[in-house]
């Protein structure tokens, strides 16, 4: 195989590898939970997608096939990661943040996560079971 | 030159995996553990990606894809358990 081929397939596993490894490491290095929720998006971004370019040009260069299976992943991954980490912080705001620390919305409903959902009326929400009954 | 380079990205990931194994028995709130599993899913994905180019196969991208779908639902299923008490209401 050529030799730039080798090259340009190893650059993208050491980018890759690297910004793993930071992703995992802010884990450790970051002081709060809500600082915690930006480090691991550095090794979903840019870990996995020099893993999974490194793979494609392996499997495109080197073996000869062509495959979209790698371009599958990203897309779920990149699409999957916003909504666990909107998730996550939404955890740590049930728990730790109190309703009269956040600011407010400045519009007609308050915060999804501590108020009733609008066309909820008190009476309703009082039933148990409902969905959209916020349990603070 | 790939060799060398696979075996440094497999180190960087292990390691990586025991930094996650770490933030779970450490973390001090619920986030910090569902966080660093969410984290431990993205490193075992690369992990057999990296494994996959090792051995020369691509009998491992379903598996992967798998595991990132699973990862997924247990994130958001955790979450919805400490967040309401209940996963399907």
């Amino acid at each position: 195989m050529p030799a730039l081929t080798e090259l340009i397939i190893a650059v993208f596993l050491v980018i890759s590898g690297i910004f793993g490894l930071v992703g995992s490491y802010g884990l450790i290095k970051l002081q709060d939970t809500l600082q915690r929720i930006h480090a691991p998006t550095k090794a979903t971004t840019l870990g996995m997608g020099g893993v999974l370019i490194a793979s494609m040009l392996f499997f495109w260069l080197v073996k000869g096939t062509f495959s979209f299976h790698e371009l599958m992943i990203t897309l779920f991954m990149f699409l999957t990661a916003p909504i666990s980490a909107h998730f996550i912080a939404k955890t740590y705001m049930k728990s730790n943040i109190r309703p009269e620390n956040v600011p407010e919305t400045e519009r007609d409903y308050g915060w999804a996560l501590y108020d009733d959902p609008p066309g909820h009326s008190e009476q309703d929400s009082a039933t148990p079971g409902q969905p959209g009954n916020v349990q603070t | 030159m790939i060799a060398y380079a696979l075996i440094f990205a497999l180190g960087c990931y292990g390691l990586g995996l025991l930094i996650n194994l770490w933030r779970i028995a450490v973390g001090p709130h619920n986030a910090d553990r569902i966080l660093a599993l969410d984290t431990m899913v993205i490193n075992v994905i690369a992990l057999l990606i990296l494994y996959g180019i090792l051995q020369g196969t691509a009998i491992y991208y379903e598996a992967s894809m798998l595991i990132a779908m699973v990862g997924f639902v247990s994130t958001v299923a955790y979450c919805r358990f400490v967040l309401r008490g209940d996963i399907i209401e």
